[in-house]
């Protein structure tokens, strides 16, 4: 068999090898985590968003890194107060690259990390004194407007009653300020903390102002978190055309801006999982609807900005969307196709948080690379199936503890942006209210996984030698101690933007530099690739002469 | 940057702002992979272990595995035991390593887990071990998780197989702290060229410092090995180095074995490295090899050569206690003026240290233990310094205030590196040298008119 045999019959094989050299019960579970696309089959189901087994090096994280490190964390006008001991804030500090320009004026929290501390002693007797304490200062020092505190761990095992501080505290100063109980150990991964983010935005903050006014074709982006400066890129792009921005969720973002949200014509939800439920509250609530929108890979890019062009359906709109298209591409069009040349051919894993294994496998195709195997970190069935898998997924504990926010209609301001009539059409041609998975767009005989663990990554590359294994900082070393480049999909290896036109230029170049970096020749010492007996004998000694 | 950080300090009982310590359960880790073939298992949510494993890995730009319990809802209500059990058994069968070193973590420890028993409830594999050390993140900070890590090691692995414990080897065990693996290598070295047998644990040279061969090894070559820990009760002495990373294990032998242990400072600057060799050679009655006598020679040599680019130069020295006491020590034999000493972790003996250090010294200085960036961005603020001396963290004080930083300790996250070469040893204390120079005169380059701009320095 050759290295890039990708049959579908070998791949097959490799993953039963896999299971079979697990315990039974991983075995069972596992298996069930995997499939092989299959395009002739009409429906492929993947168990996903459950426990991982203990034991399995995995890649997740927790429901507090999802709340306060995704969702919450990017709000640079708020100060994120982390109630534990002391190493959840201290992690969550400049580690993510949600990078954020404030205007003048403004409040810019985002180099800060803020932490109860919690000691011992507050363990066994309660931190809600501390906790009181601790916003008490925080307002005396910085007199912030929004205040957000997120519970770790232990607090929920103490009992700590953090939205009563909260909402006294709100009274007292007041400012906005609520609690998260994003306790690590809740859901099942990062998942859980994204859905508790969602619903206390909402809460308290999404709609908090009914006196802005939106100016035309105003959106909101849902779901970006400006790594590396995706958003300035997604918004240089989006403003050229024209829209206006109301609210940016939340990389780049602010939480007084998220107070006008509820008046743009127009969500777009850029990853799915982490934000769909906002996208989702705001119709119910305002009757906005979310359009599923990719920025990354200039095919998805261009496709995306027709489908906003359709939605808004105005000829302004619509040939100014054309002229932008086709002056970016343009633009970029010769770099494009000079790092192609130096990719085409190559293959790649992608294993990313929730969307970017999705997002992703159409920029690598651009340049040439294609996707052997995706796996999502923390997905649901959704977000490899598509929405409409969504009735029949099973609820069990640990989605049962994550709860699930039920909003009204509000009447005041709830408005109709589209007729039905039309937005039934339109739901037809563009994803409208609607994500159609990652595995649909899987090329036969390409590898699924979810949760992917540290074993299986060893193994399967080892086995089908990608030339770009994508993934994060745990495992990057690992990959490249076996002589495959790997990129950082989270924090892009501290380079980007990715995003949009210039940001898959950026992309490119990135990628074909870690494949064709020199650095890789020096692997094998010359003694290992040549003798270094030399083949002339100039002096033999007289004892062996005679 | 920072914009917001007033000038005005106010005491603050509750808010950390900007810390200058993690929890303690990356110290174990990071402790537990200075054990050969081991892999360090987190009691507690994913989240715990991912972060540390992430931070782990940007410092080290290394692999570093370790596994969880994956504790859920249910398991923080009943208990972790089941998980502890079922994650030990498909460790063992998947991952198959010689140690699993088990930490505790804030969760665990809140619920109340008695990891002993049930370590005790598990079928270990024959010749295989499992360890474990109680790291609750609410209590000291990631020095004293990598403390108490190295006490677990010593519970469970350090043995006396004499049955004469008055009967001893030759070895002298070194405890290094938490320290990059480069140190460990320089401290190994010198130990070496004095001819002196010694186990060292934790040590992680060769760990977390692999060479790219192509081939990936879960378990590298480096590590302290499993049988060389447990002869380590039968040594003649512990020089434990550091006083918060390192004392408490050395304390821990000497209870369990009999071992007199000898606490001193991380080996950081010319008068630590003297120290420790001094110590040496009283325990052995060994002799100086002219190797390490002319390094000596050499530093001091450099020290006076240069002396003019740092002499009288303010200070602000933070980040962990051990590291920072003796790069205190180590600027006050440079003739520069330590002004602002601070790190995270608490524990009053580090202000004790430091005081001593001062003492002779004709220098206004603050010093905290327990302290946050905050803090010391504050005391920048009102009084100035010429330099910082500290980890990644202080880039953004650093930035604010236009000072220059040199980076020493960990983490180091925006550099690369650093793990591979000593600070330890008198040749760390030559790159030290050169590091805060080039700091130093990096800065009067730029900063200088162009009449001023000199060739020469």
């Amino acid at each position: 068999m050759n290295d890039k045999d990708f049959s579908k019959e070998k791949i097959d094989n490799v993953i039963d090898k896999l299971l079979y050299s697990y315990p039974a019960k991983v075995s069972k579970n596992r298996k069930e985590h995997m499939l092989v696309r299959d395009c002739s089959q009409d429906k492929q189901q993947i168990k996903a968003n459950t426990r991982t087994v203990p034991g399995i090096i995995t890649n997740r994280g927790c429901c507090y890194a999802g709340c306060k490190g995704v969702v919450l964390g990017p709000l640079r006008d708020m100060v994120h107060i982390v109630h534990g001991p002391i190493g959840c804030s201290y992690y969550a500090w400049g580690t993510r690259r949600h990078k954020g320009k404030p205007k003048e004026g403004e409040q810019n929290y985002l180099p800060y990390s803020f932490s109860t501390d919690m000691q011992e002693k507050d363990i066994v007797f309660g931190g809600e004194k501390k906790l009181k304490q601790a916003i008490k200062e925080a307002v005396e020092i910085f007199n912030p407007k929004n205040i957000a505190i997120c519970s770790t761990c232990p607090v929920g095992l103490i009992g700590d009653d953090i939205n009563s501080v909260a909402a006294e505290a709100e009274k007292e100063y007041g400012i906005t300020i609520f609690a998260t109980s994003c306790e690590g150990y809740k859901g099942v991964s990062q998942s859980g903390g994204h859905h508790i983010a969602n619903n206390a935005l909402m809460k308290h903050v999404i709609g908090s102002n009914n006196d802005f006014v939106a100016p035309k074709y105003s959106i909101n982006i849902l779901g970006e978190y400006n790594i590396g400066g995706d958003e300035w890129e997604i918004s240089r792009i989006l403003s050229k055309i024209g829209y206006n921005i109301i609210a940016r969720m939340t990389g780049n973002g602010t939480t007084e801006e998220l107070r006008n949200a509820h008046k743009a014509d127009l969500n777009l939800v850029q990853c799915h999982r982490s934000i769909n439920y906002i996208a989702e509250m705001i119709e119910k609530k305002y009757g906005t609807p979310w359009l599923k929108v990719n920025f990354i890979g200039i095919e998805a890019t261009v496709r995306t900005l027709r489908d906003m062009a359709k939605f808004f359906d105005d000829p302004e709109i619509l040939s100014r969307t054309e002229e932008v298209i086709k002056e970016e591409l343009e633009d970029i069009r010769e770099d494009v196709e000079y790092y192609r040349g130096q990719c085409a051919g190559k293959t790649a894993f992608l294993f990313v948080g929730g969307s970017r294994a999705h997002h992703y496998q159409g920029l690598y195709k651009e340049i040439g690379i294609e996707t052997v195997l995706a796996g999502y970190e923390f997905a649901h069935r959704d977000d490899y199936e598509g929405r409409h898998v969504i009735p029949d997924i099973q609820i069990d504990a640990d989605n049962r503890n994550i709860e699930d926010l039920d909003v009204q209609k509000d009447p005041q301001n709830y408005r109709i942006v589209i007729p039905p009539q039309r937005r039934e059409k339109l739901e037809q041609e563009i994803p409208l209210n609607n994500y159609a998975g990652m595995i649909n767009e899987m090329k036969d005989g390409s590898v699924v996984i979810d949760d992917l663990n540290h074993y299986e990554t060893e193994e399967l590359i080892r086995i089908l030698k990608p030339d770009v294994f994508g993934s994060g900082i745990k495992d990057k070393y690992i990959a490249q101690k076996m002589g495959i480049f790997s990129k950082q999909m989270h924090s892009y290896d501290y380079g980007g933007p990715y995003a949009g036109f210039k940001g898959a230029v950026n992309f490119a170049r990135d990628i074909a530099m870690g494949i064709h970096t020199p650095t890789w020749s020096y692997l094998v010492p010359p003694w290992k690739k040549e003798p270094s007996l030399e083949g002339e004998v100039s002096y033999i000694p007289e004892s062996v002469e005679q | 940057m920072l914009d917001l950080t007033p000038k005005e300090l106010k005491e603050r009982e509750a808010l950390i702002i900007n810390p200058a310590k993690t929890c303690q359960p990356i110290g174990a880790m990071y402790a537990a992979l200075g054990i050969h073939r081991c892999l360090p298992h987190s009691h507690g949510s994913q989240g715990c272990c991912s972060y540390h494993r992430m931070h782990l890995t940007r410092h080290f730009r290394d692999p570093v595995m370790a596994s969880t319990s994956s504790f859920t809802e249910g398991s923080s209500v009943f208990g972790g035991k089941s998980n502890l059990k079922t994650a030990a058994k498909n460790i063992f069968a998947i991952y198959n390593p010689d140690v699993i070193a088990v930490h505790t973590t804030c969760l665990s420890e809140t619920i109340g887990d008695d990891i002993n028993a049930i370590i005790a409830d598990i079928e270990i594999p024959e010749g295989k071990r499992m360890i474990h050390a109680n790291t609750p993140s609410y209590q000291g900070s990631h020095i004293t998780g990598f403390s108490n890590m190295v006490k677990g090691i010593v519970n469970y692995l350090a043995e006396s197989a004499s049955d004469h414990p008055e009967v001893k080897t030759d070895n002298i065990n070194i405890i290094p702290g938490f320290v990059n693996p480069a140190d460990m290598r320089e401290i190994k070295r010198i130990t070496s060229l004095l001819g002196i047998p010694y186990i060292m644990f934790p040590d992680t040279s060769g760990v977390v410092d692999s060479p790219n061969t192509g081939k990936y090894e879960m378990y590298p070559r480096g590590g302290a090995k499993v049988d060389d820990i447990a002869k380590t009760g039968d040594s003649k002495a512990t020089v434990a180095l550091g006083k918060f990373a390192s004392e408490q294990g050395a304390f821990e032998l000497e209870k369990k074995c009999g071992v007199k242990p000898y606490v001193l400072k991380t080996p950081i600057g010319i008068r630590a490295t003297d120290d420790y060799i001094m110590k040496l050679l009283k325990l052995t009655q060994k002799e100086v090899p002219y190797e390490l006598e002319e390094e000596r020679g050499q530093l001091v040599d450099i020290m006076t050569d240069t002396h003019m680019h740092f002499h009288g130069k303010e200070v602000a020295i933070f980040g962990d206690p051990d590291i920072v006491t003796a790069m205190t020590e180590f600027c006050l034999s440079l003739g520069m003026r330590p002004k602002y000493i601070l790190t995270g972790t608490p524990g009053e003996a580090f202000s004790r240290e430091i005081n001593e250090l001062m003492m002779d010294v004709a220098v206004n200085y603050q010093v905290k233990a327990a302290g946050d960036l905050f803090t010391l961005h504050q005391w920048i603020k009102n009084d100035p310094v010429d330099l910082i001396i500290g980890n990644t963290y202080g880039k953004y004080i650093s930035k604010a205030e236009d000072i220059p930083l040199v980076r020493l300790g960990f983490p180091i996250l925006d550099r690369s590196v650093h793990s591979y070469m000593p600070v330890a040893g008198y040749k760390g204390a030559m790159r030290l040298i050169e590091m805060i120079s080039n700091a130093i005169l990096d800065r009067e380059d730029r900063d200088a008119e162009d009449c001023d701009f000199e060739l020469v320095m």
